[in-house]
This record gives structure tokens, C-alpha cells and sequence, in this order.
């Protein structure tokens, strides 16, 4: 067991992991197990969308075209490309090319600032519109009922997403702090990749949102 | 015959390990420690605290319902006690309880593993429940809310009470229950010792492992629904508000997604301890260990798809009603093959009836009991009398407290040697046991002709011709918590002065037996391999840590 | 030996038609309940004085089940619950399948009272007056919070919604006064929320009637508290005709035939009405309610899409009165096409 952790930084293999592999599996199958819960969260929410999606079809896709297709275009371009970056720096990571990771983790964290401050411009906009959710909804433009509903669930679930965005952004940064301190190498990148993971579910998460409140 | 750590080491002249008690005795050491054992006996102090908060609120209930008139507090107050008691009882006791507390101990014991896959994780969740159960004890302290603890809306979207607290509160203890249930998982599947498969694990794995699966796929569903209450009485959102546009029903069926497996997550590690127990103390091999094992995963399967039988009156469909209440039937059958099978194991068996087998005949009895009456439940025609009655109160007592909290017993006095290296009184064990049983009985018995005469549940007031069951009920009640103080008082005595125990004291070839009372902080200096099925009696062994090689 | 066990059970009397098949399937479920936990609790104490431990040295014999005894404890369990399924099932669903000749009340619930409408007859507050032997619909809705309707006498209960109209029904039995409870917590005065319902002989309950029509004001039962605003105004479907003109509803729809800018409501009720879509929808109370709430959604062939929505403008009440309005405004025209039978069909059997 000693030749495994020759050449690793410090504590990386628990004590009661009886090797490097079977710690690597556990994270692994941790963190899979942790992404299915975030879908089981946000199933909910899909599954009010669906439920007041078909009681109140027209007001949908009346509002729906109200949303800045463009902004949701370009955020979405914005989430694929991070997940590309993320992606990226594992691969450099476990090619030992230390400072392309760290320039990828760099320009993923920057692409989610982006699609953040996209949204922001957004949500500014509905403000200044008043399409707001429930009982504040005063949009001029559509005023069919179930439109407020509409809203209601854009904002929960942009809003749940964008916490999401938020909490991956931490992640990465951390990662990004542990990439820059020597941590992951060929040997060992299993934190770096876990972070990717948690990353990649933030951008399937929008993958599945876009078109929902987007396109249809 | 293999020596004991603690022999082997005194031959070598070496001072034997610390047990996991004494490797640092300072607060400190506590609060930031890495060893499972530490944290399951952490859990386990706060869930039995948290029993008796729930407690207090059960006995002032059952003390106002003395009298049909309004008495003793006002109508807002009892609602905010009865909604408290079941929160408190449901989220910060009976959830945690047994998978927490005695699952975290047990559980890397039982297969050969020096910790539980991510140790600093487990001392997260722990963490999280505390923090969880602060934010709700604010809200308590702050009046609290007078919902129920099923949230209704749209009562629960506009009720000016301080919901928002619990709401958060049980959001966060969520997520330290889906936190240990990853735990759990990954710990079964990566961490489990040379030899041991899964067809030898211990029934209480199979039966946790089973629990983790719903409580990583349900509590997320809760957490969003009590999310969408939340952001209802703060922005006005109306997802659940018709004058909006929303459907109160929705929520009903988005709240029993999660709380119907929930109910499976607080039977299913009872049912594990019990399997443990039986071939225990019947000191035999488990009847039929396939089928218990797999018809735990029948539950957590099965389980998912039942929700909609909370919902017969609800507004539902008779078509779907209908649907619901056929998969609730399914759900039944895999208990009953349990029960047949522990009954089963104590066929030719060498039986002491100590205090734990005590709690497993009130189990036997309360469970077999108890469902039955959940299966009239799923007829659908009986639960148009019954819903929201007494009756259903005394259905989920019975399984609730008549089996999970007897089970949770069980396992508190089966394991006590084995964490806290200490015996009891058997006496008062005893004592004890017959007076909760007894206690138990009286309390909800009544409770199921109360509903049977049409007492609706979370009732004030109540027409005066169903007072006397209700005095009935509140004498045994107050039976029952006299029961519960006891074994609190003879265990701390024991914690502190009882007698030493040994490794192994109910001669039990359990895989949780194969390390000292209490264990070292590392469980075990060599990682056993495991080749024999557990609970295998066929040879006699000297006692002390059993060999399963 | 239905009164035996239904004292012993301390089950209330059964004053409707199906009390008795609930309680007889409740005496089944329950005696095998008690044989089996009995049975199960007798082994256990049988195999511990038979098999208590003698030694401390005993060990016992390695045992698994045969195959045919598992299958024996999944499919003796399985029968059983299948068959009470399949008995109770039965049961529920005639419990929740108005037959075609009922009675109509309207129940609204609404913290914490109950109230009653009768299409061509008074309302009333807390008190429900019925007559015996007859089938009664409830068509209910709530005001604020589910609340549920409970009548143990007659094994009823049923949730009341905001926003959605559910139904249920009884016919009952033996005339006297039974207790309505509210099943679904509501609140600080959710166990005060009682009611009564009052079976009155057939010939009773029509002179009472009789006796309502004649005031021009109904008289009222039980208190009614500040917080019913609601004036009481004769029947339902003067209170329709009249919010049908403070609302405008007859500027657009005629009440005589002619064709104007919405279809006419003579004769509206029960009609088969072409849409513009192609799809065709009976006119019953849902389509109509739906009609006011969101009428873009079902707009008849032939007219434009302008009616406006009158969700929120409209509460619960004045949308069923309006809706018995409309039900009342029936020409004596023979219908002509294919007979299409009643919105709601009734079991076949009992």
C-alpha cells in the first residue's frame, strides 16, 4: 500500500480504505449517489411544470415567448462550453499539465459568472416588466390566466439552478485552490473529477430547463 | 480458537488499545472527531433528548383531551403542540434514529470495516441534524407552527404562524439524512471485508442498506415541496393556491411521495435490529435469510409507488385510488413474510428470554397488529370511515412506537454492552419492557375504537360521548412514559456504575461481536475474513469475539 | 350479530345504505386481524417454553424454510389481501359513484362552518335537512382551506377543495339527527367545525320545503357568525338570474334563444355543443364553470373568442349559482338526437 501513496501529497488515502482504488470507486459512487438526489430535487419542480403546463397550455406558451430567447441561447452555449473547460482540466490534470488545468478551471469559473450575470440582466428585466411570480404578477402583455403560475415556476426553478451555479462555482473554486497547491496528478484526480461531475449535472440540469421554458 | 486483541496483545507485552470511550477525553475530541462510533453515539444522546421533547408535547396533548371542553391550554396551543409533536418526533427522533445512532456504531462493525466510507461527512451530518433541529427549536420557542406535521396547504401557505422555521428546519435535518444514507451505500458496497458477499451479510445491512436507497430518493422530493411552502408564505408564489391557478392536491401527492417511503425509512431498520435480536437470543440461524433480505428491498421498492393511499378522500380518482390501494396490499405481503420467517427462526431454537427478546414479542405483536390494520386501511371502501380519525392515529402509533421505538429498545439494550462496555439491570429491563408494553396497549387501543367511532383526529374539542376512551388513553399514556423514564435512569446508572461487561455477553455470533466491548477507535487491529454466514450456531464457541473465518 | 360486533368495535349506528357492507367487510378484515396476530403471538410463546435455552454451551441446527412453506406465507397473505381489495374496492367505488336520480345539494365549507343550497330551495347554515330513503348528492367546494365532510352514521366522508368542486353521496336510512365533523384540519376552530344533518321522513321533508318556498326570505338555520357576508337572497337560481345581470353575462348570452354574441343559455344544459376545434363537449357544470374561469380554452364553433375571464371576479358560490341558473332556463322543446344518458352513471348491481 505504501508504493501507492509515494509520490502523493499528504492524507489523500483514508485509513480505512484498504487501497487507493477502492477510495476512488467509494468517491465516485458517493458522488453519483449525491447527483441523483439533486435530480430527485429538482423532480419536483418538473413535476409542477408538467402539472400546470397542461392545465394552462396557451398562458405557457404565450409567456414563454415573452422570455429573451437570446440571453437563454447565449447562457446555454455559455453552460456547454464550461462543461467543455471542466472537462478539459481533468484531462489536462491527469496529463500533468498542472497549468492548463488551472487555466481551464479558471475559464470555467468565469463562463459561470457569465451565465449568472446573463441572468441577472434577465431577472432585471422581468422586474422592470412586472413579470413577476404568484401574487405579483402585473405583466401587461400577457394576461391569461395561469401566466402568474407560469412565472412562478421560472423563477423557482432558474432560481434553484442558479444556487445550484452558485454552489458549483464554490466547488470549482476550491478544486481550482487544491489543482494550484499540487494536488491532482495522474496518480490521483479524483477530487478534481468529482467536482467536474457535480459541475457537469449544474449544466444538464439548464439542458433540461431551456427548452422547457425556452422553446416549447 | 482465536485470542481476543486485547490477550493477544498483553502475550506481546504491548498495553492493549484504547477502547473508542477513552482515545481523547476531551470535549474537543468530540466534537471533531472521525470515528463512526463517536458519532453514532452522539446521534443517539440527541435523538433520545429529541424523544423526550416529542414526548412532553404527547403527554400534555393526551392531559388536555382529559376534558372535551376547551381546558388546560387554548386551541392555538394544542395545535402547535400536536404539529410539534409529530415534527419533532418524526424528523428529529424516529428518522435518525435507529440508522443514525445505532446504524453509524453498527454498521462498519458488521462487515469488517474500520469506518464508514467518508467519516468527516458523518460528522457533517450530524452537524446538519443539529443545526436542523436549532432552527427548529426557534421556531418552536417562537410559538411554532399549528399546521400539522403534514403541512396541508392551503392552511399551511397562510396560516400566520411560524411555519417558515420548521419548514427550514426539517429541510435541513433532510439533508443529513440523505447525507448518511450516501454514507451507508457507498460504505456497504466498498468497504465490506475478504470473504464477506453479499449473500452473508448481516440482516441489519441488508435491511440499512435498503433504508439508504429511500433515503437518498425521497428526501430530496421533500425538501423540494417543503421549499415550494416556504417560498408560498414568503413571495406569494401560488403553486399550491387556487386562487391562483395552483392545486392544493399536488402538494398532498408531492408531500406523500416522500413521507410514504419515509414511514418504510422508520420501519425497515427496526426490522433489520429485530432480525438481529431473534437469531440472537433464539440462537439460531435466521429462517429464511433470503427472503428477509430481499423482501427489505421489496419494501423500499414497492414502497415508492404507494403514496397515493393518503389520498382516498382527497379528490383523487377512484380509478387511481384504486391503483394505490392494490400496491399498498403488495407492500403488506413482504412484512408478512418477515414475521413468518422470525417466527420461524425461533423454531428449535436455544431461547433466553432476556430484556431485548421482551421488546421483540411487543414488536411481533405490535407489527403483525398494526399493519393489519394499515391493509383494512388499503381496502379503500374502510378508509372513507376512517381517514383523519383516531383510527389512523392508533394504525401509525402501533407501527411507529408499537414497533420502532420497541425495536429501537431493543437494539438500545442489545448493543448497550457493546458500546458502552457496561451491563444494565436486567430487573428493571424487564420492569421496564412489560410497563411500556403494557402502557402502549392501554394508550391506543382506545385509540382504535375511538376512531372507529368517528373521533376525527387533531381535535381541541371533542363531542363529549367519546370522553371516556379518551381518559383510557391518557392513563396508559402517562403508563407508557413512566416506562420510558425508567430505562433512562437505570441505563445512566449503568453508563456510570454498572458492571464491566464482556466482549461478548449474549454469546452472540453476530459479525458486530467479532471486536471487543467497546470496540478500539479502529475496530479491529487486522481486518478479519469473513467466510461463515452470521448467527451460525451449529458450533459452540468459548466466550468472547467470535471467529467468522 | 351485526349489532354485537358493531358495539363491541364501538362503531357508530349504520343509518345509510351502505353502512352495513362497510362494517360486514370491517368484521372480516379485523376477527382475521385478531386470529392472526393471536396466532402469530401464541407460536411465539409456544416455541419459547418449547425451545428455551438448556445450556450454555447449546447450539441449534442450521434451518432453512422449504420451498413450499415461503410460498405458503407470500400466497396465503396475498389471497387475503387481494380478496379484501377486491370486496372493498367494489364497495368504494359505488360509495363514489352518485347514482343518476340524486338529489342535489350544494355544501360549502369555509372556516368553520358548513353551508347548504338546495338547487330550487333555501340555504341553510350547519343544518343539512334530508329526506329518508333517497339518494343525495353533495356537490361541495370550499371557501378558504381543505376541510372534509364527515358523517360517521352514514360512513361518508369526502375533502372538501378550494377551487374544485368534489361530490359524494349517501341515502339515508332512519330519520333522526347525525352529526357532521370536519375531517381535515382547519385551523384554531377546525374541531368546533360541526354540523347536523337532519333525516326527515319523505313527507316531512317535503312539507318543510313546502314551507320554505313560501317565504321570500329563507329562513336560516343555525347562527350565522360576522364572518358570512353572503346575503341570503331566496334560491339559488334567483341569486343566478340576478348576478347573470349585475355581471353582464346577458348582454352577450340571451336567455330566450336568439343567437347573439355567445351561444344562448336556453336549453344550454346537457347540450352537445360543437367546438371550434372540431372536438365535441357535453354542456354539464364542470364545462360551464370552466367556461367562466377560462374561456378561450372551449370556444364554441361559430363564435368569436371574446368573452372575458372571470376568475377571481367571481367566488364559489355565485359561480354555482349561476350555473343553477342556467340549468333551470329549459324549454319545453323535445331533445332531438340519440339519448347520451346522465353525466354521472350509477353502479350496475345494488
Amino acid at each position: 500500500m505504501s508504493h501507492e501513496v509515494a509520490g502523493l501529497p499528504e492524507g489523500i488515502l483514508g485509513h480505512h480504505f484498504s487501497s487507493l482504488a477502492r477510495q476512488n470507486e467509494a468517491m465516485r459512487l458517493g458522488m453519483w449517489l449525491f447527483l441523483a438526489t439533486e435530480i430527485l430535487l429538482f423532480g419536483g419542480l418538473f413535476c409542477g411544470y408538467a402539472v400546470y403546463r397542461f392545465q394552462f397550455q396557451l398562458a405557457f406558451a404565450e409567456c414563454s415567448r415573452h422570455l429573451n430567447l437570446t440571453a437563454g441561447t447565449v447562457n446555454t452555449l455559455v453552460l456547454i462550453t464550461s462543461s467543455l473547460t471542466v472537462a478539459l482540466a481533468i484531462h489536462f490534470a491527469r496529463t500533468n499539465r498542472q497549468r492548463a488545468a488551472v487555466i481551464c478551471l479558471v475559464l470555467t469559473i468565469l463562463f459561470a459568472l457569465g451565465f449568472l450575470g446573463i441572468k441577472a440582466i434577465e431577472y432585471t428585466e422581468h422586474f422592470h416588466e412586472r413579470a413577476l411570480p404568484g401574487k405579483y404578477y402585473a405583466f401587461e402583455a400577457v394576461k391569461v390566466p395561469g401566466a402568474a403560475m407560469f412565472y412562478s415556476l421560472y423563477f423557482l426553478m432558474t432560481g434553484l439552478h442558479g444556487l445550484h451555479v452558485v454552489i458549483g462555482m464554490s466547488v470549482l473554486a476550491w478544486i481550482l485552490w487544491r489543482t494550484v497547491q499540487g494536488r491532482y496528478s495522474s496518480k490521483y484526480y479524483t477530487g478534481l473529477e468529482l467536482g467536474g461531475l457535480y459541475w457537469h449535472l449544474v449544466d444538464l440540469i439548464w439542458i433540461f430547463l431551456y427548452p422547457l421554458l425556452y422553446l416549447i | 480458537m482465536r485470542l481476543s486483541e486485547a490477550d493477544s496483545q498483553a502475550l506481546a507485552g504491548a498495553p492493549p488499545a484504547p477502547t473508542y470511550l477513552e482515545d481523547g477525553t476531551t470535549v474537543l475530541s468530540w466534537l471533531n472527531t472521525r470515528d463512526h462510533k463517536r458519532v453514532g453515539v452522539m446521534f443517539l444522546a440527541s435523538v433520545i433528548f429529541f424523544f423526550f421533547v416529542g414526548g412532553i408535547f404527547a403527554l400534555l396533548l393526551r392531559f388536555k383531551l382529559l376534558q372535551p371542553g376547551p381546558f388546560f391550554v387554548d386551541a392555538i396551543s394544542y395545535n402547535r403542540m400536536f404539529t410539534l409533536h409529530g415534527v419533532v418526533m418524526i424528523f428529529l427522533f424516529l428518522i435518525p434514529s435507529i440508522p443514525s445512532a445505532f446504524g453509524n456504531f453498527v454498521l462498519p462493525l458488521m462487515i469488517g470495516a474500520r469506518d464508514v466510507a467518508f467519516p468527516r461527512l458523518n460528522l457533517f451530518s450530524y452537524y446538519l441534524y443539529l443545526i436542523g433541529a436549532a432552527v427548529a427549536l426557534w421556531g418552536m420557542v417562537h410559538g411554532g407552527a399549528d399546521t400539522g406535521w403534514t403541512f396541508y396547504t392551503p392552511y399551511s401557505s397562510t396560516s400566520p404562524t411560524q411555519v417558515a422555521p420548521i419548514l427550514l428546519g426539517a429541510f435541513i435535518v433532510g439533508f443529513s439524512s440523505i447525507l448518511t444514507g450516501v454514507n451507508f451505500i457507498v460504505t456497504v458496497h466498498t468497504l465490506r471485508a475478504p470473504g464477506l458477499n453479499w449473500m452473508k451479510l448481516p440482516l441489519f445491512v441488508w435491511s440499512t442498506y435498503a433504508t439508504s436507497i429511500i433515503q437518498i430518493l425521497a428526501t430530496p422530493v421533500l425538501g423540494i415541496t417543503l421549499l415550494i411552502v416556504t417560498v408560498e408564505r414568503i413571495g406569494g408564489f401560488g403553486l399550491f393556491d387556487p386562487a391562483r391557478g395552483g392545486d392544493p392536491v399536488l402538494f398532498q401527492h408531492m408531500f406523500w411521495f416522500y413521507s410514504h417511503p419515509a414511514v418504510y425509512i422508520m420501519i425497515l431498520p427496526a426490522m433489520g435490529v429485530i432480525s438481529e435480536c431473534v437469531c440472537a437470543f433464539s440462537r439460531k440461524n435466521a429462517f429464511g435469510y433470503r427472503a428477509i433480505a430481499f423482501s427489505s428491498i421489496g419494501i423500499a421498492f414497492v414502497g415508492f409507488f404507494t403514496w397515493g393511499h393518503h389520498l382516498f378522500v382527497a379528490g383523487q380518482s377512484t380509478f387511481v385510488g384504486g391503483a394505490f390501494g392494490l400496491l399498498s396490499m403488495f407492500v403488506g405481503i413482504f412484512t408478512a413474510i418477515k414475521v413468518f420467517n422470525w417466527v420461524g427462526t425461533m423454531y428449535r431454537g436455544a431461547i433466553t428470554f432476556r430484556t431485548p427478546f421482551a421488546y421483540i414479542c411487543g414488536f411481533l405483536y405490535f407489527l403483525v397488529f398494526g399493519g393489519m390494520t394499515g391493509v383494512a386501511l388499503a381496502t379503500t371502501s374502510l378508509d372513507i370511515h376512517w381517514h383523519d380519525t383516531y383510527f389512523i392515529i392508533a394504525h401509525f402509533h402501533f407501527i411507529m412506537v408499537g414497533a420502532s421505538v420497541m425495536a429501537f429498545l431493543a437494539a438500545l439494550h442489545y448493543w448497550f454492552p457493546k458500546m458502552f462496555g457496561r451491563v444494565y439491570h436486567e430487573g428493571w429491563g424487564l420492569v421496564a419492557a412489560s410497563l411500556i408494553i403494557l402502557g402502549f396497549n392501554a394508550t391506543f387501543i382506545p385509540q382504535f375504537l375511538l376512531g372507529n367511532y368517528g373521533m376525527p383526529r387533531r381535535y381541541y374539542q371533542y363531542p363529549e360521548h367519546f370522553q371516556a376512551l379518551n381518559v383510557a388513553s391518557t392513563a396508559g399514556a402517562t403508563l407508557l412514559g413512566f416506562g420510558f423514564v425508567i430505562i433512562v435512569i437505570y441505563l445512566a446508572i449503568a453508563l456510570r456504575y454498572g458492571q464491566r461487561s464482556e466482549a461478548n455477553p449474549w454469546g452472540s455470533k453476530g459479525f458486530e461481536w467479532m471486536t471487543a466491548s467497546p470496540p478500539p477507535t479502529h475496530n479491529f487491529d487486522q481486518i478479519p475474513t469473513i467466510t461463515q454466514m452470521p448467527h451460525d450456531y451449529r458450533t459452540h464457541e468459548p466466550p468472547g469475539v467470535i471467529s467468522v473465518a | 350479530m351485526n349489532e354485537v360486533l358493531r358495539k363491541l368495535l364501538f362503531l357508530p349506528d349504520q343509518a345509510s345504505t351502505f353502512a352495513r357492507d362497510v362494517d360486514r367487510l370491517h368484521y372480516f378484515v379485523i376477527l382475521t386481524t385478531f386470529v392472526v396476530s393471536t396466532a402469530v403471538g401464541l407460536t411465539t410463546i409456544l416455541f419459547f417454553i418449547r425451545y428455551r435455552r438448556r445450556s450454555e454451551t447449546q447450539t441449534t441446527p442450521h434451518i432453512e424454510p422449504p420451498m413450499w412453506m415461503e410460498a405458503l406465507f407470500i400466497g396465503v397473505p396475498l389471497s387475503f389481501f387481494t380478496l379484501w381489495f377486491f370486496l372493498g374496492y367494489r364497495e368504494f367505488v359505488r360509495q363514489q359513484t352518485p347514482p343518476a336520480d340524486s338529489m342535489d345539494v350544494y355544501v360549502m365549507g369555509k372556516k368553520w362552518m358548513w353551508k347548504f343550497a338546495y338547487p330550487d330551495g333555501p340555504n341553510a347554515i350547519n343544518v343539512l335537512r334530508v329526506p329518508a330513503g333517497r339518494n343525495v348528492r353533495l356537490l361541495m367546494t370550499s371557501r378558504d382551506v381543505i376541510h372534509s365532510f364527515y358523517v360517521p352514521e352514514f360512513r361518508i366522508k369526502q375533502d372538501v377543495l378550494p377551487g374544485r368542486y368534489t361530490q359524494t353521496w349517501f341515502n339515508a336510512t332512519t330519520p333522526g339527527r347525525y352529526q357532521i365533523l370536519c375531517a381535515e384540519y382547519c385551523g384554531a376552530g377546525h374541531s368546533i367545525m360541526r354540523g347536523e344533518v337532519i333525516v326527515l321522513k319523505a313527507q316531512d321533508f317535503e312539507d318543510w320545503l313546502a314551507f320554505q318556498h313560501r317565504g321570500v326570505v329563507a329562513t336560516q338555520d343555525g347562527q350565522p357568525t360576522a364572518l358570512d357576508f353572503a346575503p341570503p337572497l331566496g334560491n339559488m337560481v334567483d341569486q343566478g338570474r340576478r348576478i347573470a345581470a349585475e355581471q353582464g353575462c346577458v348582454k352577450c348570452h340571451s336567455t330566450d334563444g336568439t343567437r347573439h354574441i355567445g351561444p344562448t343559455w336556453l336549453d344550454l344544459y346537457h347540450r352537445r355543443e360543437k367546438l371550434t376545434d372540431g372536438k365535441t363537449v357535453e354542456a354539464d357544470e364542470a364545462y360551464l364553470t370552466e367556461s367562466m374561469m377560462d374561456p378561450a380554452l372551449k370556444v364554441v364553433e361559430g363564435f368569436q373568442p371574446v368573452m372575458p375571464s372571470f376568475q377571481g371576479k367571481l367566488a364559489g358560490p355565485e359561480v354555482a349559482a349561476l350555473v343553477e341558473y342556467i340549468k333551470s332556463l329549459q324549454s319545453d322543446a323535445v331533445r332531438t338526437g340519440p339519448s347520451e344518458g346522465p353525466a354521472y352513471a350509477p353502479i350496475r348491481g345494488r
